[in-house]
């Protein structure tokens, strides 16, 4: 599905990242741990195909497609979602109005018919209903007066919306109380399936008891550093980065 | 010949058109002593510095319509509001087309400026509200002086006028410049409510110069709403003088939606005359190429308790210049005045300009008065992420500048004007978004 390798990225002739690669079939969960400033966000973006970043060397493959040339709309009419640390506020655009133009776009990109308001209302309402989002929440302004954790749950909502072939949570935890966890985690959940796969980006273990990944990678000064599965999160957890860094440093 | 000796000399085969003996005509005479002193403006002026007449006071203007033209409603349609039941007034080249008008004497009257200023049954409102308000400035005292034609509504006390009423001023061409002078007057007694959309429109690439003139009178608890909208073609000019009366609780709003024209000037004042005043001036400014727009604007609050809203915004590509100027005067009699004005603008181009100034005079010391300004570009961050939900460029960008002018579009009263202007904006920037805001 997403194949990265040997990924250098600069901005503003700064390195971020330094040789990065990555492997994610389809089907699979993997999560990518590191501590701050190692460049998670920069790879969730570049992957989403940010403008800022400058790709020195390396390649990004989207089912064996280079992506390089690609704008961030077409990436996502390919079936790329990011969903952001930040999302961004919108005053003016509700909920509703922008996932109805999201999805047309991106259907008449992919040579579909728009889809018939009967059927987005549908999907809509199940989807808002998965994420446990209150109806009223969706003709408000996209993130506008949101807390963090409804932002959070509202973009795992867009992801349900858009069912994206390769989605990337970008700290999606952050922000969340326990509850809110659990439900965006069962949204993602809900879209696991044996043709998508999952990147997530975390700070902490604690999503991953709910988004169980298959692997588990360390990001550490814009490379991967140590790769392994589930167990190697609970280890971060326990012992935090230093042992990393030490044993690179050794 | 200037355009201003050719005008001057104009008014005496122009008295030969009209009633020199009729009361009005002193008016008229004393207006065109105001124009041969004061002239047009000149960027001298601190209210015309950013803003030149030069280019477009060269032309030969004919000053009086040949002949009358017409057309056919089929071929105009798109530039009325067809979907919605409404009077019209209708002008062609400065012509009235019964053709293409619906008025009415129903309760209510709505017709033509040259009946009211001729008819003995109009002379007590003449008397009383004709050129009352305008100011004695050259362009309106130029206007007051050709003042013969243009839309006349009166609507008496504790009325509905019970549809809205479009003022379209349609020019064709037919002469290579042409020089238009419309005069409106409007008056809305006690109680009465009163609804109108105007437009000008030019159907061919002739110069066309309009310079418009409007009273408006609203009377205790008055409600007049005002929509203009200016999406003329590139060789139209207009000069849109407009002053508003109120009297104690009325409530007027003008709406300026300014999407096209060569170079439009908004003259928009606001008089508040007695207590609980609540004045709107809202407007969209959208323009490109060389286009100019200049929204001055006065809110002159008199007495206490009164309130005033301003919002402009304005979205500016390439060459294209913006003005905003809006002053405030705040008497000291006007305590507990609420006066809010903001003014935001994207530039979209290194080469566009916008140019903003708030002028606030506050003599009373118990109000509350804010105005903001802002300049900006288009939020890149905001633009990645719609575009990293699947929507293009152009269309993220036109969605952002469609929500950055969401809340003057969510004060419009009529929805199938709303469905136009989202019309025209989406036309305007090339993009089919699918909903209305």
């Amino acid at each position: 599905m997403l194949e990265i390798k040997d990924l250098h990225a600069s901005v503003e002739e700064k390195e971020i990242l330094k040789g990065l690669s990555l492997n994610v079939k389809a089907g699979e969960v993997h999560a990518i741990m590191g501590p701050n400033g190692s460049g998670k966000s920069t790879l969730a973006n570049i992957v989403a195909g940010k403008e800022d970043y400058e790709v020195t060397k390396g390649e990004i493959l989207l089912n064996g497609e280079d992506m390089e040339e690609l704008a961030a709309e077409e990436r996502a009419h390919k079936g790329v979602f990011l969903s952001f640390q930040y999302p961004v506020e919108i005053p003016g655009v509700t909920v509703t109005n922008f996932m109805k133009t999201a999805i047309n776009e991106t259907r008449k990109a992919q040579g579909l018919e728009e889809m018939p308001a009967k059927d987005m209302l549908k999907k809509i309402r199940e989807k808002s209903e998965l994420l446990e989002i209150d109806r009223k929440f969706l003709s408000r302004s996209l993130n506008e007066g949101f807390s963090g954790g409804e932002k959070k749950r509202n973009e795992i909502f867009q992801m349900a919306m858009m069912e994206p072939k390769l989605a990337i949570l970008d700290e999606t935890d952050s922000g969340l109380d326990i509850d809110a966890l659990r439900i965006v985690a069962n949204g993602v959940n809900k879209l696991k399936g044996g043709d998508n796969a999952i990147v997530v980006i975390t700070h902490y273990q604690r999503l991953l008891e709910y988004i169980v990944p298959d692997f588990v990678h360390v990001l550490y000064d814009g490379k991967i550093v140590k790769s392994g599965t589930k167990e190697l999160a609970l280890e971060l957890e326990e012992k935090g980065y230093d042992w990393i860094k030490e044993e690179i440093n050794a | 010949m200037e355009l201003k000796e050719k005008l001057v000399s104009s008014f005496l085969a122009f008295e030969n058109t009209v009633d020199i003996d009729a009361p009005v005509h002193d008016i008229r005479s004393q207006a065109i002593k105001v124009f041969e002193e004061k002239g047009f403006p000149t960027k001298k002026e601190e209210a015309w510095k950013y803003t030149s007449l030069n280019t477009i006071l060269k032309h030969d203007y004919s000053v009086f319509p040949k002949e009358e033209n017409a057309l056919e409603f089929k071929d105009v349609k798109k530039y009325f509001l067809h979907d919605l039941d409404t009077y019209k007034i209708v002008f062609i080249d400065g012509i009235y087309s019964s053709h293409l008008s619906e008025t009415t004497h129903d309760k209510i009257d709505v017709c033509l400026m040259s009946s009211a200023l001729t008819k003995d049954k109009y002379k007590p409102l003449i008397d009383n509200y004709f050129n009352k308000i305008a100011r004695q400035d050259g362009l309106s005292s130029l206007n007051t002086a050709f003042s013969k034609e243009g839309a006349y509504i009166y609507i008496p006390k504790n009325k509905l006028a019970d549809k809205p009423i479009q003022i379209i001023h349609f020019s064709t061409g037919k002469e290579s410049s042409l020089l238009l002078q419309p005069r409106n007057l409007i008056i809305v007694e006690e109680n009465s409510h009163v609804q109108i959309i105007e437009r000008h429109q030019s159907l061919t690439e002739n110069q066309v110069l309009t310079n418009s003139v409007t009273e408006i009178f609203a009377d205790k608890r008055a409600v007049v709403d005002y929509y203009k909208i200016q999406n003329d073609n590139q060789n139209a000019s207009l000069i849109d003088n407009t002053y508003i009366e109120q009297q104690a609780q009325s409530l007027a709003s003008v709406h300026t939606f300014a999407f096209g024209g060569n170079i439009t000037r908004n003259n928009l004042n606001f008089f508040q005359k007695g207590e609980g005043i609540d004045s709107v001036l809202n407007g969209i400014t959208i323009i490109e190429e060389k286009q100019h727009v200049d929204h001055n604007t006065l809110v002159h609050h008199t007495a206490p308790n009164c309130e005033s809203h301003q919002d402009y915004k304005g979205i500016f590509d390439e060459k294209a210049i913006g003005v905003f100027n809006g002053k405030i005067i705040v008497n000291k009699e006007a305590q507990k005045t609420n006066a809010f004005q903001s003014n935001n603008n994207i530039l979209l181009s290194d080469k566009a300009t916008i140019n903003s100034k708030p002028q606030l005079e506050i003599f009373a010391d118990d109000v509350k008065c804010s105005h903001g300004c802002t300049i900006g570009q288009l939020d890149e961050n905001a633009l990645f992420y719609m575009r990293s939900r699947g929507i293009g460029e152009k269309e993220a960008k036109a969605l952002m500048m469609y929500a950055f002018a969401n809340n003057v579009l969510e004060s419009v009263k009529i929805p199938q004007l709303k469905s136009r202007i989202n019309k025209l904006i989406a036309n305007k920037l090339n993009v089919d978004i699918g909903f209305d805001l």
